[in-house]
């Protein structure tokens, strides 16, 4: 048996089969789960990186389920772009894991903790299996483990507001799900497949049926909900603040990224260019949207006072981002799309995990509590300013990379007036990440009594210290991951012919090259 | 509902059988209709009639709740185990006629019955919990 050419399946079962087995492990000894998670989601890593790698020499895998050959059987198909997100989901969990273990001691019941990580790796396998699947109606089912063990793990935390935004979620995701399975069925109904390849194959002589471009709507409009594109963003920033922090962390970084690639998937693989460019308008209809994300989203975040509301209002916007390299069709700005999937991760992720650090040391979660923290909280400060800048655009980080292919694939286009949106977002984000880098640095510290009042206080952390200007940073268990992704949002952004060259190939593919 | 004797044998009598239809559903799942599934359904269905006549603490003491607990996570795992089996014997995942059961057809049968084996333990037990955790719940 040669290991490696199973990765595919193992990838995906190996998590789920863990997820049960962390629960049970959690019934012997509740410290087993933090290091079961661990092991799995690096080993999944692992697997990944091996995928990617394999894919980048010998080009597309495909993995027949049960050795039903497709389009009867279930396929896992991986080509350079989802390749490339498998490594970024299984990254992003490892990091967001190996962070995990304090600050879910902090902000989740001790009982809970077994059930929290057992949903946590269920969340992961449903992401991973969004990424590798290769057949439409398993891309349902793993959608819908996605999001049911989301909904549970947003409200698992102590918060009662926790419960009415994961309630939210609960229905604008179901609202969704239920769309995209319509959209299965309509496709299923006139093709009789629901392999993605063979869908590929078979739709183009019914392009003009009225069932395709019913499907079609319904995919469009349900894949918009789960990625929170603007106008169907408002189960976002609720779901975000208030879930523990780690959730937030790998929910920002990860889910909204998938639930893009997804989009991808059905507007350039199962669905060729030419429809989304001819047949139905949905590219004009979709750059439009996230024109106003953008915009909207950077406007939203500078009036927020809640650091982790403000992340997430900002994530809508960058999400409009990716959304918006797509809809130019051209190679340059889809390879920004996709580059920027990894790299809003990377972001994303060390901004949401220096807002779990400081709302582990001081229970402050609020912007303005963020004052003087430069000298009490200096590894994870810094941290966040990369982060900042990196969302800003500033050059060596990534970023900039993001913003630059997009830019210039936007002029390739001949659409200029994409240009001043992604410049005009980029001042607003310097607005809003320049308030808060101005009180952490210049700012004298404010004692916390002073603030305003801290919106999270734990049970067996009642002691929101005042801010001291001795040095008192997260411990090195939280600190190392938020520190490894900050390096990274650095690394790549120097080093950006890695991504990119993958990115490359993926966009490529995707437009219909080989 | 327990201090009625006629209800109470009755149920006591039909309990046993329910459980053992339970077994022929999914026992017969490849001839007729039925299967893990459906089997899952009936057996839990027998220890909510169980509840039903005697109430939900003494429900408890029949099906535990770390029993229905292990169990909601065990038939999961025969499920995915039995995949992961059959990539030892240099088949695809869940590629059941390369288990070393016989022929391609004998293992390719027994395959399906394992897997039938974990759908019914976890549809019952999850059915249990889902009952349990209803009725329990006190009205505030």
């Amino acid at each position: 048996m040669n290991i490696a050419e199973h990765f595919p399946a193992l990838v995906i079962v190996i998590p789920l089969l863990f997820a049960l087995i962390t629960w049970l492990a959690g019934l012997i000894n509740r410290a087993f789960c933090w290091v079961i998670a661990l092991t799995i989601t690096f080993l999944c890593f692992l697997m990944s990186f091996s995928i990617l790698n394999t894919v980048m020499h010998t080009g597309r895998i495909s993995y027949h389920m049960g050795a039903w050959e497709p389009p009867w059987g279930i396929e896992y198909a991986i080509d350079y772009l989802n390749g490339f997100v498998l490594v970024v989901v299984s990254f992003i969990a490892f990091i967001v894991t190996l962070y995990s273990r304090k600050s879910v001691g902090l902000e989740i019941d001790e009982e809970k903790s077994p059930a929290f990580y057992s949903l946590y790796m269920l969340l992961f396998t449903g992401l991973m299996g969004m990424t590798i699947t290769g057949d439409i109606f398993n891309l349902y089912v793993f959608i819908e483990i996605t999001s049911l063990s989301g909904y549970a793990l947003i409200a698992i935390g102590r918060r009662r507001n926790s419960l009415m935004a994961s309630f939210n979620y609960l229905i604008l995701g179901t609202i969704a799900a239920t769309f995209i399975l319509i959209g299965i069925g309509y496709l299923y109904m006139v093709t009789g497949s629901l392999n993605m390849a063979d869908l590929r194959e078979k739709l183009p002589p019914l392009y003009h049926s009225r069932v395709v471009l019913t499907a079609f709507g319904f995919f469009t409009v349900g894949l918009s909900l789960k990625l929170a594109l603007f106008p169907l963003h408002i189960w976002l920033p609720n779901a975000y603040t208030y879930a523990p922090s780690v959730v937030s962390a790998i929910m920002a970084a990860t889910s909204t990224k998938v639930g893009a690639y997804a989009m991808l998937r059905i507007l350039f693989t199962v669905f060729k260019v030419e429809f989304d460019l001819n047949v139905v308008p949905v590219t004009k209809i979709l750059l439009v949207l996230s024109c106003i994300a953008i915009i909207a989203g950077s406007i939203l975040a500078i009036s927020q006072t809640n650091i982790k509301r403000m992340l997430a209002y900002s994530s809508v916007g960058q999400i409009g981002y990716i959304v918006l390299g797509t809809t130019m069709a051209n190679q340059t700005a889809m390879t920004g799309s996709i580059i920027h999937i990894l790299n809003h991760a990377l972001m994303k992720g060390t901004l949401f995990l220096v807002a779990g650090c400081v709302v582990y040391k001081t229970g402050i979660e609020d912007i303005s509590g963020l004052k003087g923290m430069g000298q009490k909280m200096p590894f994870s400060m810094a941290a966040f300013t990369v982060g900042a800048l990196s969302m800003v655009g500033v050059p060596l980080t990534v970023g900039f990379i993001s913003k630059w292919y997009l830019a210039t694939g936007a002029l390739k286009a001949g659409m200029w007036f994409i240009l001043p949106i992604i410049l005009i977002s980029s001042l607003l984000s310097a607005i809003y990440f320049w308030r808060i880098i101005e009180g952490i640095y210049f700012a004298p510290a404010v004692s916390s009594q002073h603030s305003e009042v801290s919106t999270y206080r734990s049970l067996d952390h009642h002691n929101p210290h005042p801010v001291s200007r001795s040095r008192d940073d997260a411990p090195p268990g939280m600190l190392i991951p938020t520190l490894i992704l900050a390096g990274l949002c650095i690394f790549f952004g120097i080093a950006a012919y890695i991504p990119v060259s993958v990115a490359e190939k993926a966009a490529n593919m995707l437009l219909g090259g080989t | 509902m327990k201090d009625d004797i006629i209800i109470r044998v009755i149920s006591n009598l039909l309990i046993p059988f329910i459980q053992l239809y339970a077994l022929y559903v999914l026992a017969h799942g490849d001839l007729g209709p039925g299967g893990g599934f459906q089997g899952g359904v009936i057996f839990a269905s027998s220890i909510i009639l169980y509840v039903l006549v005697y109430g939900i603490d003494e429900g408890r003491k029949r099906a535990h709740q770390k029993i229905t607990d292990v169990l909601n996570s065990v038939g999961v795992m025969i499920y995915g185990g039995i995949g992961v089996v059959c990539l030892f014997f240099g088949g695809y995942y869940l590629q059941y006629g390369k288990l070393p059961l016989g022929d391609l057809k004998h293992a390719s049968h027994l395959g399906i019955y394992g897997i039938e084996i974990g759908v019914e333990v976890t549809v019952a037990a999850v059915m249990i919990t889902i009952f349990f955790e209803m009725a329990g719940r006190k009205s505030d």
